[in-house]
Parts: C-alpha cells; structure tokens; sequence
C-alpha cells in the first residue's frame, strides 16, 4: 500500500502560522471597530455640541479605573507568557488567574455604569433617552455599541484565557508549545488597544 | 504530526457516508460541499433573473405585482452576490487546487476550513428563512440604502444578518489561504514561482480580509437602527444616508475585485495550458494583482458620483478609477500576449477563456464610461450600469468559472466530459449571454433606468431581445450541466494529465489521493509555466 508524507504538510505544527493566522484576525478586528471609529467621527463633527454636552454624563474616574486595570491585566498576561516560556508553570497559572480577575473586575465596574445610565432612562427605547436632541442619541447609542462590542470581546477574551488555562494545566500548552497561550495574550492586548481608544473618545475629549 | 495515509485510493473512495463529507477536514471535500451548495444557489438566482426578464418582456404588468419584483430582483441580487459570485471560485476551486498547486497535502487549518463552510451554510439558512416568515424577501435592492432599509416591512433584518453571518465565512476562508500560501509552499516553490491562480487568490484574501469587517458592522447599525431608530441613516431622524453608502461601499466595491481576481487567476491558467507557451509577462500579471487589489480598496465613491459628494471628492475617486483600469489592462495584453506564435489546442475550457476576454473588455471598457464624472451622470442608476456589471460579473467571473468547471472536471472526477456537447453549450451560452446583456447597454444610454417594473414603449423591442436572450442562455447553462453531470457517472477515463499541463496539479492522480500526493511534486524547471519545445 502506496503512501506518502510530504516535508510541508498542512499537518505538521507549525506555531509561526498560528500566531500569523492571529495577526490576520487581529486585523479583521481592527477593522470591525474602524467602521465604528468612522462612524464616531463623522457624527462628532457634525454634532460636536451634543456629543461634548452627553461626554458629561460619563463618570472619567470609572473610566480610569477601568483603563488601568486593562493595561495592567496586559501586563500579566505577558509576564504569564513569560514565566512559561522559563518553566514556571505556577507562576504562570497565578498571572493568568489574576487577568481573569481584572477582567471580571472591568466587567462588574461596566456592569455598574451602564446599569446607573440605565437606571436614568438613557438608553435606545427608554424614555430619556427618546427624548434626547438627536446628537446626544447618537453619541450613547455610539458608546453602548462600541463599549458594548468592546466588552463582548472581554468576555470572549475571558473564555479564551479559561481555555488556554486548562490546557496549561494539563500540560498541553508548555514553555516549548506556547503559541496558544501567546495567542491570547495578542488577543488580550488588542482588547486593550481598543479601549486606549475608546476611553479619550467617550470619556476625555472636551 | 502527519501521518501516512494510503495513496492507492482517491479522496472520494477512501471514507463513505454522509457524515464523513459533513464533518470532513479534507480541504477537497470542503471543496466539493461549495460547489453543491454554491451551484444550487446560483441555479436559484438564475431562475429568479429569469422571472424578471419574463416580467419585462413588455410594458405593463407581465407576471407579477410591482411589490413582487422588487423582492425578486433584491433577493437576485442578495443570493448572486452573497452566495454565489463572492465564494465561487475562491471556496470552490481554491480550496480544492490551492493546496494542491503549491505542493502540499491541506490548508494551513483544516477546522477553520470546515468552519467557514458551516457559516456559508447558516448565512444561507438566514437568507433562505427571508422567503417564508414575516413579510417575505427584502425589497430594498441587494445594496440596502437607507433610508428605505430602515422603514420597509420586508424582513431586511434577516437578510443583512445573512450577509453578516456569510462574511464571516469569507474573511475565514481569506485568512486561511493567506497563512497556506505563506508557510505551505512546495520546498523551492518562491513566491516567483507560485502559479498565479495562487498569487490572484492571495491578492483576494487580502481584500476580503481587510474589506469585509467593514460591511458587517454597517448591516448591524442598519439592524440597531430598524430596532431603535437612532437616527444613524435616517434623515428624518437626524441620520445621514449617505455615510451609510459610504460604509457600504468601502466593503462592497473592493468585493467585485474579491469576484473578479478569481476569475482573472483561472484565465491565467488555462491560456497557457492551451497555448502550451511560456506565460507572457508572469511578474505583472502576478504583480497586476496585487495592483488591483490595493487600488480597489480607494474607488469606492465611484457609485455614489450623483449622491452629493464634493466637487474634489468625485475627481479623485474618478482617477483612482481609472487608475485600476492600468493593471487590468495589463492582464488582458498579457494573456493575448500568451496566445501569440502558442501552439493552441482549441478546447472547451480555452473557449470560455477567450469568451471572457472578449466580455471582460466590454464590461472593462463600459466601466471607465460609468468612471467618468460627466458620462456618468447620464447613465448612472441607468439600464446601461445592469449591462455593464453583468458582463463583468457574468461575462467575466461567471464564464471564467465554467471554464475551470471545465478545466478541472477530469482532475476533480476522473472522467473525461463529451467535448462536442460542451462546446455546443458553451456556444448558446455565449450567444445567449450577448443577447441578454448588450441590449440593456443600449437601454441604458436610451435612458430606460435601472430596477424599474415598468417602461415606456419604444424600449419594447430590445427588451424582447434581451428576454429571448436569457432563454437561449438557459438552454446553454441546461446543456452544459447536463453534459457534466452525465460525465461524472459515464464519462471515459482520464489519466493525470489530459491537457498537457505542466502546472502542478496534474502531476498526481485523477481523482487526487486524499493527501493530493501519490509522489513527490517536482517544480516545473525554469518557472510554472515554461513549456519546453
């Protein structure tokens, strides 16, 4: 019976197109919130009285809360990848337990800022909302989407951590086949790098 | 690791069943699944063009209500675009031969390959599900503009989700193709030495992966503003429609380069495995693009030149339009180039080359009318537009995939077609086709406009002509599925190599062993396509 095994089988691991395939993705994402972005500043510079007037109703120190623990919850990740790569698997598994918990910690302060708008009738189809000048429709539409999609990708961003982390644990993901949890961590980043953005535009500009 | 897997059966022998081609991680196999699932959508679509050019066989009502045509021609557009021409030719045969022409066994994910597949199939369960709850198909045209998107009660929400859910599955299938051509080549296989139907698909992959985003999250604003009226498209509610055109467009026409690269890559092909000549000029063919696919993502304000842009605005678009045309048109001198002092084998599948060239051009060479700012203004939203984007789409795309239909057949199946019958389908197919389409040019710049029910008498006559000529196509489209699928139970025989290619695929077995292999791919000496005489 014939068989053959080429050198450059599609079934060989190969991390370098792992971590190239991530990149790709990345991109895509990018691009998913660079339609918003557009969006953002076409309607800013239309209604940029309305927008400054509805950034007030934002609480800047929740924001900032929440902006720092997502840099520091980057910063853990990669110091897991790291403590990984030089065999520390405890180490590693403590890091990525304290990122899970820094991204409960963004959801939960989310959680308690969407809840008080809500709470005030600000909302698509609430009747504060409903009231509002257009503009300022426009801008907390714009801040439930973007922030909305942003912490859709923190929860995603959750179960993918919680995924890598058990297998970790198993020992399937080890200092020498590191690239999904390296994968997460670029994952992780771009959920930081998004909210970099997101956090002057709602919350800084005046 | 890889592990060895018998070459002495084919990919079709060596598993059976219904779940082993459902859940199958053979890139072939995914292959095939596109091409039932994509030919059956196209069939659907040619049937409801079909009803609309019976409906405008005369003025007046013909067969249906006026609320009835639109739906039929939105969910033309909606089934043409989403299902058929967009994953055509890159799901079909670049799943199949991608892998195979670069020399090695599968894509660079196989699961995520079988994943796209699955959300090509939930987009058009989404899309199917327009037709039977609520008030049926969306009636808005295949482009959604707002704000009559917003405010119509056809079920638009469901459709824009299976856009969505569909672009899903190309930006997968893109990002996959693009990690295969980078780390799956054959061992010496330089991206110089890459056939160009790899290098067109990597050019797409590139476009659906950085254009498509972009369209999904425009058709979830038009659902949030279905849902809450936000006023973000709606002028009545303080929304600007034309940024919704813009942010469709942005997607939307980078996507026809996503139709149409394809398309050029088969031509690339087939003309010098007829020609059995040296491709002439493969650095700018390959190059072209690459051109293509770059230029292409800054044209889009081309559609909206009577929408209200500035003065500049439209001046720019309009050059960066004509721009793209350049490296088109190196292409089109190249593969004429292929031909010369060749020694051609006049085959069915060098037919529909040579028919798309001839199309290609006119629909080419149509576009740069629609490109420039003053000739535009008279036949935009015209007849002249529909005549113009189906000879591309149709003429180009759609004839270079029956010709790698019949290109690959005896690759895919094994068995050998009856040339006589293909020729003869290929011929009304092209009569039919010319028919059909090259009225509607003239319509156009008569002034009879697009997507209407209704007309005025004097463009009776070439209406009648164009109808006719979508009969005698079908009769050809008939025939020629006909003639393949009769083929693929009773066809003669074939060994590796039929035509007398050189390209890599015809190294190995017809049909190919699962692992494509049976022994170890050679690169062709001196390039893929140089032909010793």
């Amino acid at each position: 019976m014939g068989h053959l095994v080429l050198p450059n089988s599609g079934h060989n691991r190969d991390p370098e197109a792992n971590k190239m395939g991530m990149w790709l993705f990345l991109f895509t994402e990018l691009l998913l919130f660079g339609g918003l972005f557009i969006v953002y500043f076409v309607y800013r510079s239309m209604n940029s009285d309305a927008f400054l007037h509805a950034s007030y109703e934002l609480d800047v120190i929740i924001g900032t809360i929440n902006t720092v623990i997502l840099i520091t919850s980057s910063m853990t990740i990669a110091m897991s990848i790291t403590a990984l790569q030089k065999g520390n698997k405890k180490l590693a598994m403590y890091l990525l337990w304290a990122t899970q918990a820094f991204a409960l910690a963004f959801l939960v302060n989310k959680y308690f800022e969407w809840g008080i708008k809500i709470e005030h009738g600000i909302f698509p189809g609430l009747d504060h909302y409903n009231h509002m000048p257009s503009g300022e429709k426009l801008f907390f539409f714009l801040y439930y989407f973007m922030t909305g999609l942003h912490a859709l990708h923190i929860i995603v961003g959750g179960i993918f951590i919680g995924v890598v982390m058990k297998k970790v644990q198993k020992g399937e993901v080890t200092g020498e086949r590191i690239s999904l949890l390296e994968n997460s961590g670029l994952y992780w980043h771009l959920v930081d790098l998004i909210w970099i953005y997101l956090f002057p535009l709602f919350y800084l500009i005046h | 690791m890889a592990t060895a897997i018998s070459t002495e059966k084919n990919f079709f022998e060596i598993k059976k069943g219904i779940a082993s081609w459902l859940f199958t991680l053979d890139h072939k196999r995914i292959g095939l699944m596109y091409f039932y699932a994509i030919i059956s959508f196209f069939l659907v679509g040619v049937i409801l063009g079909l009803l609309m050019r019976l409906e405008l066989i005369a003025p007046g009502e013909t067969i249906v209500k006026p609320t009835t045509y639109n739906q039929i021609f939105t969910l033309h557009g909606v089934i043409m675009i989403f299902l058929f021409i967009i994953p055509s030719i890159p799901a079909i045969f670049g799943n199949f031969f991608l892998p195979i022409m670069l020399g090695t066994d599968d894509v660079a994910f196989p699961r995520l390959n079988l994943l796209s597949w699955w959300l090509y199939v939930g987009g058009a369960v989404f899309a199917l599900l327009t037709l039977v709850v609520g008030d049926g198909p969306a009636d808005t045209g295949w482009t959604f503009y707002a704000p009559y998107s917003v405010q119509t009660g056809t079920n638009v929400t469901l459709s824009v989700l299976a856009a969505f859910i569909l672009g899903f599955s190309s930006i997968l299938t893109g990002l996959n193709f693009i990690v295969t051509i980078h780390r799956l080549r054959a061992p010496g296989m330089t991206f110089n030495k890459m056939p160009l139907f790899a290098w067109s698909l990597y050019a797409t992959s590139w476009i659906q992966l950085l254009a498509t985003p972009i369209i999904g999250i425009t058709l979830l604003m038009i659902v949030a503003e279905r849902v809450f009226g936000i006023g973000l498209f709606d002028p009545s509610i303080g929304g600007d429609p034309i940024l919704y055109q813009h942010l469709f467009w942005i997607y939307s026409h980078p996507a026809v380069y996503i139709m149409a690269l394809p398309a050029m890559g088969i031509i690339s092909e087939l003309i010098p495995s007829f020609a059995k000549r040296t491709i002439f000029g493969y650095k700018a063919i390959a190059y072209s693009s690459m051109a293509i696919a770059f230029v292409g993502y800054f044209v889009w304000g081309h559609h909206m030149f009577t929408s209200g842009m500035s003065g500049t605005a439209r001046v720019i678009f309009s050059i960066l339009t004509f721009i793209v045309a350049i490296p088109t048109a190196v292409k089109v001198f190249n593969w004429v180039a292929t031909l010369y002092k060749g020694s051609i084998d006049v085959q069915t599948p060098l037919l529909y080359a040579l028919a798309f060239i001839f199309q290609f051009l006119i629909g080419g060479l149509s576009g740069l009318v629609l490109a420039a700012l003053a000739a535009d203004i008279h036949v935009h939203d015209t007849y002249f537009v529909v005549g113009h984007f189906h000879y591309v789409m149709f003429g180009g795309t759609g004839f270079a995939m029956f010709g790698a239909l019949h290109y690959w057949f005896p690759k895919i199946w094994g068995r050998m077609y009856n040339k006589r019958t293909a020729n003869i389908g290929f011929a009304l197919l092209t009569v039919g086709f010319n028919f059909l389409y090259f009225p509607m040019m003239i319509l156009g710049l008569m002034g009879m406009p697009r997507r209407y029910y209704d007309y005025l008498p004097r463009f009776t006559d070439l209406n009648v002509i164009s109808t006719v000529g979508s009969w005698i196509l079908a009769i050809g489209l008939i025939i020629m599925l006909w003639n393949l699928i009769r083929a693929k139970k009773t066809g003669e025989k074939v060994g590796r190599n039929p035509w007398g290619s050189i390209s890599m695929e015809w190294q190995t077995k017809s049909p190919p062993p699962l692992e494509n292999f049976d022994k170890l791919p050679e690169l062709n000496e001196g390039g893929p396509y140089h032909y010793k005489h």
